[in-house]
């Protein structure tokens, strides 16, 4: 969808500023939402993909002015809803009125830092790669509606394609609860001038990984 | 300063840790989450995972050659065969910053970062300003952090828009010479294997 979460190439925001000597959280309650995030994406409640399109619905003034573990937070509870996991009523008390479902397994201390790691995203490929290294391609102009990684300043730019990465599980389909829809990944690196105009910074190159499905032969 | 939590209002604070709890404790009671495992989970990134893992990469890759040949081909397999640093997930992978390119790393859409490597992310990799500019205005965000690089250097910018995470490589300073790898390590800064620094100066005060 084309929503705020989509930020690259804005302006207006102002400048980076780094903070001394930043904490792990500010407040305790940053990492009890981080950790019931890992524990919930082990147990396979919902996907990485399913939290990012939940925190891509919220209001772009939701968005803007909360928090990175208030944004977390909300998307958490949309997804808690929306898949049944607890009900309104159970999140407004507080506490369980009924029992859980049963889901894929679940985080216990003996195994925290399977938690820790990040699971493979590689899947059994459905045909051949339509491109390879050195191809010249084009990011489709195409505006779904639901959760895509393909971000607007890219889209109808021409790039080249640098690496593939195999085949991946494909966050589009996945966030919409499709499935794995398994698709080749490349990288694709994009004059800065093809992105932002002539005036752009000569020096400047920016790719992105791009799913098979975003690019078409160019 | 602005902007972080501890900015708002108190009453917005305690509506949040209430919302967090309300949430804990029903998704514990359900069964689906296990407390003891949430409090290693904080744990973890409190006192574990954080950059010391990618310093330690780095400073192997700058005095192993083999080591960095199979890091910059797989970084996921190269790390595997370390033992000191805890097991990364697939799909990492090591950019060498050369005098030719500096690279940076960025994730428009969301934060992905590569938190095996380097723990959370700092506030400002996941604010609207760098976000925004990381992919247009490289040069002016090296500037807010006090780098300046030569006027033809090629800025590479990677946008990590799927589960590929990056790790940038930078390049090893001048008088490192016969340095220890942790030694080396303790000149890696998190913000050069992001690409918006530069690892310190052998001899300068951090």
């Amino acid at each position: 969808m084309d929503g705020i979460h989509d930020m690259g190439g804005r302006d207006g925001f102002g400048t980076v500023v780094a903070e001394p000597n930043e904490p792990p959280f500010h407040e305790p309650w940053e990492g009890s939402v981080l950790a019931l995030q890992r524990a919930m994406g082990y147990a396979g409640a919902w996907h990485n993909d399913h939290a990012r399109f939940a925190r891509e619905r919220l209001p772009p003034q939701v968005y803007l002015t909360s928090s990175y573990y208030l944004k977390w937070l909300l998307a958490m509870e949309v997804n808690v809803l929306e898949r049944g996991l607890a009900s309104p009523a159970e999140l407004k008390s507080g506490h369980a009125l009924t029992s859980g479902k049963t889901l894929k397994r679940k985080l216990t201390p003996v195994v925290v830092q399977d938690g820790l790691t990040r699971s493979s995203f590689f899947r059994q490929p459905q045909g051949p790669a339509r491109y390879k290294i050195g191809d010249g391609v084009r990011a489709r102009n195409i505006h779904p509606k639901t959760h895509t990684r393909l971000p607007r300043y890219a889209r109808g730019r021409r790039g080249t394609v640098e690496l593939c990465h195999g085949c991946h599980m494909f966050p589009d389909s996945v966030a919409i609860n499709l499935g794995d829809n398994p698709q080749w990944l490349y990288t694709v690196v994009f004059d800065g001038r093809e992105l932002w105009g002539p005036d752009a910074d000569p020096t400047l190159k920016v790719s992105i990984d791009a799913f098979e499905p975003y690019l078409e032969p160019a | 300063m602005s902007g972080h939590d501890h900015d708002h209002d108190h009453s917005e604070l305690s509506e949040t840790q209430l919302r967090v709890r309300a949430l804990e404790t029903v998704l514990t009671e359900k069964g689906y989450v296990d407390p003891a495992a949430l409090d290693a989970i904080v744990e973890a990134y409190e006192t574990r995972i954080g950059p010391r893992n990618g310093a330690a990469v780095v400073a192997k890759a700058w005095c192993d050659p083999a080591f960095k040949q199979v890091l910059l081909a797989d970084a996921t397999k190269a790390i595997a065969t370390l033992g000191h640093v805890s097991r990364v997930g697939d799909h990492l992978i090591a950019i060498e910053n050369t005098p030719k390119t500096h690279n940076i790393v960025v994730c428009t859409l969301c934060s992905c970062y590569p938190w095996e490597m380097l723990g959370l992310p700092p506030i400002w990799y996941k604010s609207a300003p760098y976000r925004s500019r990381a992919v247009k205005d490289p040069r002016g965000v090296l500037n807010d952090f006090g780098v300046s690089l030569p006027k033809d250097t090629e800025i590479r910018v990677w946008d990590s828009t799927a589960e590929t995470r990056f790790l940038v490589l930078p390049m090893r300073p001048a008088g490192t010479d016969g340095w220890s790898e942790q030694q080396l390590a303790e000149i890696v800064t998190r913000d050069s294997m992001i690409g918006t620094g530069l690892p310190k100066q052998p001899g300068a005060t951090s």
